[in-house]
């Protein structure tokens, strides 16, 4: 009796530990963000909305959180268009050395954003491309497109083979299948592969540092108010992410998951 | 619309594999015509020929005379309807109908309308605005059936269409497909393996194995009067008689049988295929033992012990044992007031005009019911 009300109280002691771990650091950011002082440290001196106030009038914060949006919608949109059209083309054709060229397409997955981020950096300097949006977004669209392959090409099955012959047999053409028929069917996977590369663009930082140049996204611009020190206003913007973060799942669970449960 | 169909030795093979081997078969506009044979006799290669989803390694494929040799699948005056039905998930019944006229550029009020108009002919006007996985296996069947019909094709393909259905909706479905092609008019060319949809629907069976045409003709035809061993065992339960053929003489055949020696009139050895001379077999289905009298001229095999025998209902099927061959075992279907204990003596009559004279020796004496 007593040592099953024990290993009761050690598992609950567990779970407790384990989600502290996991959310006490976005606790302890998003309370301090609401901190009345100057420094977003304990003890909590009270609460106030000032810090987010002076978010939302800092000119560089605001553009910065809309170029990532930008960024994170744009480079996703190529990564999903890529992603797709690379895995209908292998799971619906007889291609040369088709294992091999799905391993070069999921291979980016294993390389380090650092090493992709000098890799197009030296790769931009060689055939002159000047750094700006436009080359964080490819490095975004490179580091997205194995993960969009990968989570379209899964959703793939042979029954929709058929369903691709019949609408082929009803008279239409390659592309109207592409974007009548197998588009739309696969939806929910071609939604998840979305939203996980915009959250994955959107708080991304070494590739958007090192070929970004005067127009940064947000996790750089964060990056240099953290370098003048410790801020309740860095940890406002901080938790301003994190809501982004969140909602973005939010949306993922209710329009992509719910839906294919229900079917 | 409907088209007759021309097919011309056709030939299709994959590797060394061969998975047709020269089939030639002229179909009529307007007829329902049934593929019937095992699974790997080349029935869905000949039906993915037609629908140009593979095309022949040799021979020609014609539709209304018209050669369809570099003809691609949307290009052609056929639809097929799968045998996983292969609706398209995401749209509405009324969507999945009119697929086929979207995509000929017809105007979305027209096409609605005609996608009704279908929908209303397999009854299912009132679920236009459905989603497929709101229906249960038979309904999706007819949404099938509506989509394929619905861009009036020459030629409708039906691949196993009822494979999937449990036996009382096939029955019912089978009625409903008879029906509808009536109706419609439009050449079917249906797949299956089972002989008794095939006979309820079909105007003609076309037998095949191991990818050759074994026969052709009406399902009466077929049954009372199959012109190969294989085409015989596979349309129904039979009893394979090993024969020889002595020599014809007077519009008599004399013919030495495992059972004895009997003559026959030439009239029902009426098979191009049987030799003047040689191996022959006398089939015989198991219901012409029964002793219905029909005026007709009778003969008998003689006389014979039984084994065993069940009731089925409509008559008992009993295990015969000839006198002349005691291994031989024939199955015959006897009357429901036939007393069949054991050891009990019958006399192996029948209508002279049921016996199947087929060439060659079957492979196998073994149970043909084994062969489906």
């Amino acid at each position: 009796m007593i040592s099953s009300r024990f290993s009761k109280v050690i598992s609950w002691a567990y779970l407790i530990a384990l989600y502290g771990f996991i959310f006490l650091p976005v606790i302890v950011l998003v309370l301090f963000s609401f901190q009345d002082g100057r420094l977003p440290v304990p003890p909590f001196n009270g609460a106030t909305l000032k810090w987010y106030g002076e978010v939302f009038a800092d000119n560089r914060l605001m553009a910065a959180l809309g170029n990532s949006l930008m960024v994170a919608i744009g480079s996703s949109l190529v990564a999903c268009v890529l992603g797709f059209c690379a895995a209908y083309g292998l799971a619906r054709f007889v291609l040369p050395a088709s294992r091999l060229q799905r391993g070069i397409l999921i291979a980016p997955m294993t390389v380090s954003y650092l090493i992709i981020a000098l890799g197009l950096l030296s790769t931009f300097n060689w055939i002159g491309i000047s750094l700006s949006l436009w080359t964080v977004g490819i490095g975004h669209v490179v580091i997205n497109l194995p993960l969009c392959f990968a989570i379209i090409y899964a959703s793939m099955g042979d029954h929709q083979k058929n369903i691709e012959r019949a609408a082929r047999d009803l008279g239409a053409k390659e592309w109207q299948v592409m974007t009548q028929v197998t588009a739309p069917m696969l939806m929910p996977s071609i939604l998840a592969a979305f939203f996980l590369s915009v959250t994955f663009s959107w708080d991304e930082f070494i590739i958007a540092f090192l070929l970004s140049r005067f127009d940064v996204t947000l996790p750089v611009e964060i990056w240099s108010l953290l370098r003048s020190g410790l801020n309740p206003k860095t940890n406002a913007i901080g938790s301003v992410v994190f809501l982004f973060s969140i909602a973005l799942l939010l949306v993922l669970e209710l329009l992509v998951f719910r839906r294919t449960a229900k079917k | 619309m409907t088209a007759p169909v021309s097919i011309r030795n056709a030939t299709k093979t994959f590797g060394e594999f061969t998975a047709l081997n020269d089939v030639s078969l002229e179909i009529e506009a307007g007829e329902f015509i049934v593929l019937l044979g095992p699974s790997g006799c080349g029935k869905t290669t000949l039906l993915s020929l037609l629908g140009g989803f593979l095309s022949p390694t040799r021979g020609t494929i014609a539709i209304n005379g018209r050669d369809m040799g570099d003809v691609s699948p949307s290009k052609r005056p056929t639809t097929t309807m799968f045998q996983d039905y292969a609706l398209f998930p995401h749209m509405t019944l009324r969507d999945n109908v009119a697929f086929g006229l979207k995509m000929r550029k017809i105007g979305k009020t027209e096409r609605h309308a005609k996608a009704c108009e279908l929908l209303d002919m397999v009854g299912l006007k009132a679920s236009a605005l459905k989603k497929p996985h709101e229906l249960s296996g038979g309904q999706r069947q007819r949404v099938a059936l509506a989509r394929a019909l619905a861009v009036e094709p020459d030629v409708l393909l039906l691949d196993e269409p009822l494979g999937a259905l449990d036996l009382k909706l096939r029955r019912q479905m089978q009625d409903e497909l008879k029906a509808i092609q009536k109706r419609v008019g439009t050449t079917f060319v249906h797949v299956t393996h089972d002989q008794e949809e095939a006979m309820a629907i079909a105007d003609r069976i076309v037998v095949m194995n191991a990818g050759k045409i074994e026969d052709v003709g009406r399902p009466e035809d077929i049954y009372m009067r199959p012109k190969t061993l294989f085409a015989a065992s596979f349309m129904g339960e039979v009893n394979f008689i090993p024969a020889t053929l002595k020599g014809r003489d007077n519009g008599m055949a004399e013919i030495d049988s495992m059972l004895g020696s009997i003559s026959l009139p030439e009239t029902i050895l009426a098979n191009d295929a049987l030799p003047d001379q040689g191996p022959m077999t006398l089939a015989i289905r198991p219901e012409h033992f029964r002793g219905v009298s029909t005026g007709a001229e009778r003969m008998t095999l003689g006389s014979a012990k039984i084994a065993d025998g069940a009731f089925f209902g409509t008559h008992y099927r009993a295990h015969l044992a000839p006198i002349a061959a005691p291994d031989m075992v024939i199955t015959a279907h006897m009357p429901q007031s036939a007393n069949i204990e054991p050891g009990t003596m019958v006399e192996l009559s029948i209508d002279l005009a049921s016996i199947i004279a087929l060439p060659g020796h079957p492979q196998t004496p073994a149970d043909p019911a084994t062969q489906g």
